[in-house]
Protein backbone atom coordinates (compact mmCIF):
# COMPACT_ATOMS: atom_id res chain seq x y z
CA UNK A 1 0.00 0.00 0.00
CA UNK A 2 1.25 3.37 -0.50
CA UNK A 3 2.15 5.92 1.98
CA UNK A 4 -0.38 8.15 2.97
CA UNK A 5 -1.03 11.86 1.38
CA UNK A 6 -1.47 14.73 3.01
CA UNK A 7 -4.40 16.67 2.84
CA UNK A 8 -5.09 19.86 4.09
CA UNK A 9 -8.28 22.31 3.85
CA UNK A 10 -9.11 25.30 4.98
CA UNK A 11 -12.18 27.86 4.37
CA UNK A 12 -12.10 31.42 4.39
CA UNK A 13 -15.15 33.20 2.86
CA UNK A 14 -17.21 31.11 1.49
CA UNK A 15 -14.19 29.41 -0.59
CA UNK A 16 -12.45 25.95 0.94
CA UNK A 17 -9.06 25.72 -0.27
CA UNK A 18 -7.47 22.29 -0.56
CA UNK A 19 -3.93 21.56 -0.30
CA UNK A 20 -2.79 18.45 -1.12
CA UNK A 21 0.75 16.09 -0.83
CA UNK A 22 0.80 12.85 -2.50
CA UNK A 23 3.63 10.64 -2.23
CA UNK A 24 4.95 9.04 -5.01
CA UNK A 25 8.27 8.62 -6.90
CA UNK A 26 7.00 10.01 -10.38
CA UNK A 27 9.31 7.98 -12.29
CA UNK A 28 9.37 9.53 -15.77
CA UNK A 29 10.69 6.55 -17.97
CA UNK A 30 13.46 8.89 -19.61
CA UNK A 31 16.09 8.10 -16.36
CA UNK A 32 18.29 5.49 -16.66
CA UNK A 33 19.56 2.81 -14.16
CA UNK A 34 23.35 2.56 -13.27
CA UNK A 35 23.99 -0.35 -15.94
CA UNK A 36 22.27 1.98 -18.65
CA UNK A 37 18.68 0.00 -18.31
CA UNK A 38 15.60 2.24 -19.03
CA UNK A 39 13.88 3.49 -15.59
CA UNK A 40 10.46 2.25 -16.67
CA UNK A 41 7.86 5.20 -15.78
CA UNK A 42 5.63 4.76 -13.14
CA UNK A 43 3.85 8.16 -12.07
CA UNK A 44 0.00 8.84 -10.42
CA UNK A 45 -1.99 9.63 -13.41
CA UNK A 46 -5.45 10.82 -12.22
CA UNK A 47 -6.33 12.15 -9.21
CA UNK A 48 -10.12 13.34 -7.70
CA UNK A 49 -10.78 15.02 -5.49
CA UNK A 50 -14.81 15.08 -3.70
CA UNK A 51 -16.33 17.01 -1.01
CA UNK A 52 -19.36 15.74 0.60
CA UNK A 53 -19.61 12.76 -2.38
CA UNK A 54 -19.80 15.68 -4.88
CA UNK A 55 -16.78 15.98 -7.39
CA UNK A 56 -14.58 19.12 -7.18
CA UNK A 57 -12.24 18.68 -8.66
CA UNK A 58 -10.55 16.29 -11.43
CA UNK A 59 -6.46 15.74 -12.32
CA UNK A 60 -5.18 14.02 -15.05
CA UNK A 61 -0.94 14.07 -14.49
CA UNK A 62 1.98 13.25 -16.55
CA UNK A 63 5.02 12.21 -15.45
CA UNK A 64 6.47 15.37 -15.62
CA UNK A 65 4.69 16.40 -12.43
CA UNK A 66 7.47 16.65 -9.99
CA UNK A 67 8.36 13.88 -7.39
CA UNK A 68 6.21 13.85 -4.11
CA UNK A 69 3.20 15.75 -6.27
CA UNK A 70 1.56 18.86 -4.80
CA UNK A 71 -1.81 20.09 -5.71
CA UNK A 72 -3.73 22.98 -4.46
CA UNK A 73 -7.27 23.73 -5.74
CA UNK A 74 -10.38 25.74 -4.43
CA UNK A 75 -14.47 25.10 -4.44
CA UNK A 76 -16.87 26.76 -3.18
CA UNK A 77 -17.82 25.18 0.50
CA UNK A 78 -18.17 25.21 4.16
CA UNK A 79 -16.14 24.44 7.05
CA UNK A 80 -17.05 20.60 8.33
CA UNK A 81 -17.11 19.50 4.61
CA UNK A 82 -15.88 15.74 4.16
CA UNK A 83 -13.51 16.30 1.72
CA UNK A 84 -11.96 12.57 0.47
CA UNK A 85 -8.99 12.11 -2.55
CA UNK A 86 -8.09 9.42 -4.20
CA UNK A 87 -5.21 9.09 -6.65
CA UNK A 88 -4.56 5.98 -9.19
CA UNK A 89 -0.96 5.77 -10.89
CA UNK A 90 -0.13 3.90 -14.54
CA UNK A 91 0.89 0.43 -12.96
CA UNK A 92 -3.25 0.76 -11.43
CA UNK A 93 -1.99 1.18 -7.74
CA UNK A 94 -4.75 3.09 -5.65
CA UNK A 95 -5.14 5.31 -2.23
CA UNK A 96 -7.95 7.65 -0.88
CA UNK A 97 -7.36 9.47 1.94
CA UNK A 98 -10.07 12.07 4.08
CA UNK A 99 -9.55 15.24 5.66
CA UNK A 100 -12.65 17.74 7.05
CA UNK A 101 -12.53 21.28 6.21
CA UNK A 102 -11.64 23.91 9.00
CA UNK B 1 3.71 -33.07 -30.55
CA UNK B 2 6.07 -31.20 -32.92
CA UNK B 3 3.22 -29.45 -34.28
CA UNK B 4 2.10 -28.43 -31.00
CA UNK B 5 5.10 -27.08 -30.31
CA UNK B 6 5.17 -24.82 -33.46
CA UNK B 7 1.95 -23.60 -32.09
CA UNK B 8 2.81 -22.57 -29.15
CA UNK B 9 5.87 -21.06 -30.52
CA UNK B 10 3.92 -18.88 -33.20
CA UNK B 11 1.35 -17.67 -30.30
CA UNK B 12 4.00 -16.36 -28.09
CA UNK B 13 6.05 -14.83 -30.65
CA UNK B 14 2.37 -12.79 -31.07
CA UNK B 15 1.94 -11.77 -27.97
CA UNK B 16 5.55 -10.95 -27.30
CA UNK B 17 4.94 -8.36 -30.56
CA UNK B 18 1.64 -7.23 -29.32
CA UNK B 19 2.95 -6.13 -26.21
CA UNK B 20 6.24 -4.53 -28.13
CA UNK B 21 4.27 -2.76 -30.19
CA UNK B 22 2.06 -1.99 -26.71
CA UNK B 23 -1.68 -3.26 -27.60
CA UNK B 24 -1.19 -4.81 -24.12
CA UNK B 25 -0.50 -3.17 -21.39
CA UNK B 26 -0.72 -3.80 -17.35
CA UNK B 27 -3.11 -2.00 -15.45
CA UNK B 28 -4.20 0.75 -17.88
CA UNK B 29 -5.82 3.78 -16.78
CA UNK B 30 -9.10 4.29 -17.89
CA UNK B 31 -9.77 7.85 -17.94
CA UNK B 32 -6.35 9.16 -18.86
CA UNK B 33 -5.71 11.09 -22.33
CA UNK B 34 -2.80 9.01 -23.36
CA UNK B 35 -2.51 10.57 -26.40
CA UNK B 36 -1.95 14.09 -25.02
CA UNK B 37 -0.04 13.05 -22.84
CA UNK B 38 2.21 11.54 -25.58
CA UNK B 39 2.01 14.35 -27.43
CA UNK B 40 5.51 15.78 -28.49
CA UNK B 41 5.29 19.19 -29.49
CA UNK B 42 2.31 22.15 -28.46
CA UNK B 43 0.30 21.65 -31.85
CA UNK B 44 0.17 18.25 -30.73
CA UNK B 45 -1.40 18.44 -27.71
CA UNK B 46 -3.62 21.15 -29.06
CA UNK B 47 -4.81 19.21 -31.63
CA UNK B 48 -5.64 16.28 -29.19
CA UNK B 49 -7.52 18.80 -26.79
CA UNK B 50 -9.18 19.96 -29.96
CA UNK B 51 -7.42 23.17 -29.06
CA UNK B 52 -6.76 24.51 -32.32
CA UNK B 53 -5.17 27.45 -31.97
CA UNK B 54 -5.70 29.05 -28.94
CA UNK B 55 -6.01 32.98 -28.23
CA UNK B 56 -3.53 34.99 -26.24
CA UNK B 57 -6.08 35.57 -22.63
CA UNK B 58 -4.75 38.50 -21.01
CA UNK B 59 -7.63 37.44 -18.32
CA UNK B 60 -5.19 34.37 -17.08
CA UNK B 61 -2.91 35.31 -14.50
CA UNK B 62 0.03 32.39 -14.47
CA UNK B 63 1.96 31.79 -11.19
CA UNK B 64 5.59 30.90 -11.67
CA UNK B 65 9.03 31.48 -11.52
CA UNK B 66 11.49 33.99 -13.32
CA UNK B 67 14.28 32.14 -12.79
CA UNK B 68 13.88 28.09 -11.57
CA UNK B 69 17.36 27.48 -9.79
CA UNK B 70 15.38 23.42 -9.67
CA UNK B 71 14.16 22.15 -12.65
CA UNK B 72 13.03 18.77 -10.63
CA UNK B 73 10.68 21.49 -8.98
CA UNK B 74 9.34 24.12 -10.40
CA UNK B 75 5.90 25.61 -9.13
CA UNK B 76 3.80 26.18 -11.82
CA UNK B 77 0.23 27.86 -10.88
CA UNK B 78 -2.78 29.65 -12.99
CA UNK B 79 -5.63 31.81 -12.27
CA UNK B 80 -8.35 33.20 -14.52
CA UNK B 81 -11.39 35.56 -14.60
CA UNK B 82 -12.65 33.33 -17.37
CA UNK B 83 -15.10 30.59 -16.55
CA UNK B 84 -12.59 27.53 -16.72
CA UNK B 85 -14.02 24.14 -17.68
CA UNK B 86 -10.26 22.72 -17.83
CA UNK B 87 -7.19 23.97 -17.90
CA UNK B 88 -4.01 22.21 -19.10
CA UNK B 89 -0.21 22.83 -18.19
CA UNK B 90 2.25 22.56 -21.25
CA UNK B 91 5.96 23.10 -21.09
CA UNK B 92 7.33 23.43 -23.97
CA UNK B 93 10.80 22.01 -24.49
CA UNK B 94 9.88 18.96 -22.55
CA UNK B 95 10.33 15.56 -23.99
CA UNK B 96 6.38 15.68 -24.10
CA UNK B 97 4.90 19.19 -23.99
CA UNK B 98 1.47 18.25 -21.47
CA UNK B 99 2.61 18.12 -17.91
CA UNK B 100 -1.12 18.17 -16.17
CA UNK B 101 -4.54 18.56 -17.22
CA UNK B 102 -7.26 19.84 -14.26
CA UNK B 103 -11.31 19.30 -14.88
CA UNK B 104 -13.01 22.27 -12.97
CA UNK B 105 -16.74 21.65 -12.13
CA UNK B 106 -19.02 24.41 -11.83
CA UNK B 107 -18.46 25.70 -7.96
CA UNK B 108 -14.99 25.28 -8.13
CA UNK B 109 -12.56 28.29 -8.44
CA UNK B 110 -10.76 28.39 -11.76
CA UNK B 111 -7.47 28.17 -9.85
CA UNK B 112 -4.42 25.67 -9.61
CA UNK B 113 -1.22 25.14 -8.71
CA UNK B 114 1.29 22.55 -8.60
CA UNK B 115 4.69 21.42 -9.18
CA UNK B 116 6.18 19.96 -12.53
CA UNK B 117 9.55 18.93 -14.06
CA UNK B 118 11.45 21.66 -16.61
CA UNK B 119 14.68 20.06 -18.00
CA UNK B 120 15.87 23.36 -19.36
CA UNK B 121 14.53 26.76 -20.06
CA UNK B 122 11.31 26.69 -21.72
CA UNK B 123 7.98 28.60 -22.44
CA UNK B 124 5.47 27.42 -19.79
CA UNK B 125 1.62 27.65 -21.26
CA UNK B 126 -1.16 27.66 -19.51
CA UNK B 127 -4.55 26.66 -21.60
CA UNK B 128 -7.83 27.45 -20.43
CA UNK B 129 -11.40 26.26 -21.70
CA UNK B 130 -13.93 27.97 -20.64
CA UNK B 131 -17.31 28.76 -22.77
CA UNK B 132 -15.80 25.82 -25.11
CA UNK B 133 -13.35 28.06 -26.19
CA UNK B 134 -9.67 27.82 -25.89
CA UNK B 135 -7.62 30.43 -24.62
CA UNK B 136 -3.54 30.62 -23.36
CA UNK B 137 -1.31 32.51 -21.42
CA UNK B 138 2.88 31.87 -21.77
CA UNK B 139 5.48 32.50 -19.52
CA UNK B 140 9.18 31.71 -19.66
CA UNK B 141 10.60 30.12 -16.91
CA UNK B 142 14.48 29.84 -16.67
CA UNK B 143 15.81 26.52 -15.48
CA UNK B 144 19.50 26.55 -14.32
CA UNK B 145 19.47 23.24 -13.26
CA UNK B 146 17.32 20.05 -15.42
CA UNK B 147 15.14 18.25 -14.11
CA UNK B 148 15.30 15.08 -16.39
CA UNK B 149 18.02 12.65 -15.91
CA UNK B 150 20.51 12.72 -13.63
Amino acid sequence: MADPMRVRATENGGVVDVKILMKHDMETGQRKDASGKAIPAWFINTVTAKANGKDVFKGELGPAVSKDPFLNFKYKGAKGDKISITWTDNKGEKRTDEANAT
Amino acid sequence: MDHKRRDVLKYSVIFGLMASAGLITTAQAQEWNKAAFEGKSLDDVFKVLGAGKPETSSAITMIAPDIAENGAVVPIGMNTTLKAQQIAILVDKNPSALAAQFFIPAGSEPFVTTRIKMGQTSNVYALVKADNKWNVAVKEVKVTLGGCGG
